[in-house]
């Protein structure tokens, strides 16, 4: 009887044991398009023998759609903004972590460490950040362009060619910043007046398109296009003449972010993912990637020359800093979802 | 729309398969239940539901979607209710988008469709085979190509341009224009194969007889030719309809996603910052009974028509 309840237990512990290396095999990453060098997650796979599978996504919203609409349990790690990390914390979508179960967890920089949208970073590390403005072409227009009025109020030659991100967030708060006005606002004046002005600024756009973004720059579809500065600087690259304005009246600061999702089906090969990511080597090659700006320290001087002095990662000495978009309640959000829907309509 | 894709066929095979034939139907029993009506029955009972904040719904009834697409009561909530024109607005703009592309596809596909049936039988695959061919590759492809073709610097543009055809380039990319060429392009197959069926079988004694008793013809075509083939053009114009009715890619990639379509609409109910699940199913409904209307009353004709012809 004995030897039976040892061998079973025996059996058991192995059973147990080789679910466990099963489990650790695997990664499942929702990740946004265009935002990791494939040679990364390579080298991830190759160090720690787990297999990494991605998906991908192109606005926060639509992963926020997709993981509520039965994603929750496929994915591990998901890579949404600072706005949406508040909104899936609240939503109880995050697994949490204690910091000793990262061995780099010092190495993200102190400004990122007790971040509003998750203090003390309890369910999220940095990804990347940046800013999202305008890029202007310079063959179309030679004038000043660090004003917010070449998107609300464009000179002549640039009407009509306007492409703006299809992104309620990002399209409202530049209105906003334009206007002065402040985010969350149920001031009805306040209110109308962004209604007017968008509604008004549009008879001037071409198109909405944000996987487009960086493509009608480049073919010169557009001449202005609201852009993020990573894909700005990506568009330059690839033979667009355009410049990043940094306005003086604001423009929209972010931050994505690797969240831990709950009911991951592999948790601990995404902490080793997390950790993977805060080593410095690492986050060097995603900017280098996505030319935007890490939130890891000992990066800087990894990254390509190009980048360390590229026009978008580094904001003129005068620019104003940038804002993040606030996370409004239900009443005040249905406002702006109805000012989105008549801008639309 | 399966009788007008086969018209006075089936009867002969039941008495082979009569014992069997429960049997035999039950898998596409189960895929039209578990795929077709599930799906619809789901929309149905998430539009009379409370919409949670952010997407998800909450299990209360609810009638607030239909009142949102019904009346406006301003920016703010409180005004007396109007009636509200944003969504019937959308679903106009839809229709019509999807008619032109409708009769677009007719005009070239009809003659298409004649042109292949009346080929000798060995060719005739050839031409079918070549109208299929760029509907192997991805809708989303094409229609980004379609982008690349038409916009203000391409090729297109650039030929015309160069031949002295124009001075400017035509600006047809972002307009309505471009919505409809894409929709004709990616559903241009539909119309020419029933329409193809329907001419292959169509025995051509009958034009020769209406010329030996002196129809001209036009006349031949609009009598004889025309009243035979209906029911493909019709099955054709359907299959065209319907999808491009809902079809979100090329208002978004040729149309610059300025205005709402149908399918965009209800796309940003559920992936979208708005997040609200019963506003899209209501939408969703709402579509489904206008083309169930346009079926039903198509169907009826029909059936009235077949009863004069007896």
């Amino acid at each position: 009887m004995k030897t039976l309840l040892k061998l079973g237990v025996a059996g058991l512990a192995l059973a147990l044991a080789s679910g466990a290396a099963q489990a650790a095999d695997k990664l499942s990453i929702y990740h946004w398009f265009e935002y990791i060098p494939q040679e990364l997650l390579d080298k991830f796979s190759s160090e720690t023998g787990i297999e990494v599978t991605m998906d991908t996504f192109d606005s926060n919203e639509s992963m926020l759609a997709t993981l509520k609409a039965g994603g929750m349990g496929s994915y591990d790690v998901a890579v949404p903004g600072d706005y949406m990390v508040e909104i899936m914390i609240n939503e109880g979508l995050l697994d949490t972590f204690e910091r000793s179960e990262l061995q780099n967890f010092d190495n993200i920089q102190d400004q990122w460490v007790d971040v509003s949208f998750d203090p003390g970073r309890r369910h999220s590390i940095p990804y990347q950040w940046g800013s999202t403005s305008f890029a202007v072409n310079r063959d179309m227009f030679s004038g000043n362009i660090r004003t917010t009025d070449i998107l609300f109020n464009p000179p002549e030659e640039l009407r009509g060619k306007i492409n703006m991100l299809d992104s309620q967030g990002e399209v409202i708060l530049m209105a906003q910043l334009h206007l002065g006005i402040p985010q969350c606002s149920t001031d009805r004046d306040q209110l109308r007046a962004l209604d007017a002005l968008l509604q008004e600024a549009k008879a001037h756009w071409a198109s909405f398109g944000s996987d487009t973004a960086k493509d009608v720059l480049v073919s010169g579809d557009a001449a202005v296009g609201q852009i993020w500065n990573g894909f700005s600087a990506k568009a330059r690259e690839e033979g667009a003449n355009i410049e990043y304005s940094y306005p003086a009246q604001g423009y929209v600061a972010w931050m994505d972010n690797v969240v831990l999702l709950r009911d991951a089906p592999n948790r601990a090969s995404a902490i080793k993912f997390m950790d993977f990511l805060l080593e410095a080597d690492n986050a060097a090659a995603v900017t280098n990637f996505a030319q935007y700006t890490s939130g890891v320290e000992g990066v800087t001087p990894l990254l390509t020359e190009a980048l360390q002095n590229s026009p978008e990662a580094n904001p003129p000495a005068d620019a104003p800093t940038g804002t993040f978009i606030a996370v409004c309640d239900e009443e005040t959000q249905a406002l702006y979802d109805a000012v989105w829907t008549r801008l639309k309509k | 729309m399966a009788g007008a894709l086969n018209p006075g066929g089936g009867g002969a095979a039941s008495g082979v398969f009569g014992a069997l034939r429960g049997w035999l139907l039950a898998p596409s029993l189960i895929v039209i239940g578990f795929f077709l009506l599930a799906p619809v029955c789901m929309m149905l009972i998430y539009s009379f539901l409370t919409k949670d904040f952010r997407g998800g719904v909450i299990w209360e009834f609810s009638l607030a979607a239909y009142d949102q697409f019904i009346f406006d009561r301003g920016l703010f909530g409180d005004e007396p209710p109007k009636i509200e024109w944003i969504y019937i607005t959308i679903f106009w703009r839809s229709i019509w988008q999807a008619a032109i592309a409708t009769i677009l596809c007719l005009v070239i596909g009809f003659p298409t469709a004649y042109f292949i049936a009346t080929r000798p039988a060995a060719t005739r695959t050839v031409w079918l085979f070549l109208v299929t061919i760029p509907y192997w590759v991805n809708l989303l492809i094409r229609t980004v190509s379609m982008k690349f073709l038409i916009r203000d610097t391409g090729p297109l543009n650039e030929w015309l341009i160069q031949f002295g055809v124009i001075d400017t380039p035509i600006h047809v990319i972002n307009t309505n224009i471009a919505v409809q060429l894409g929709l004709f392009y990616s559903y241009l197959p539909f119309m020419v194969l029933p329409i193809y069926a329907s001419v292959e079988r169509y025995n051509f004694a009958l034009s020769e007889a209406a010329r030996d008793l002196y129809a001209s013809r036009w006349t031949t075509l609009r009598e004889v030719l025309l009243p035979t083939v209906k029911p493909g053009i019709v099955a054709g114009c359907i299959l065209v309809f319907v999808p491009s009715l809902g079809a979100f890619l090329a208002p978004d990639l040729l149309g610059g996603a300025k205005t709402f379509m149908i399918g965009s609409l209800i796309e940003e109910q559920f992936k979208g910052n708005a997040g609200n699940w019963p506003f899209g199913a209501a939408a969703s409904m709402i579509l489904l009974t206008v083309v169930l209307i346009v079926l039903m009353i198509y169907a009826r004709q029909q059936s009235r028509a077949e009863e004069r012809g007896h």
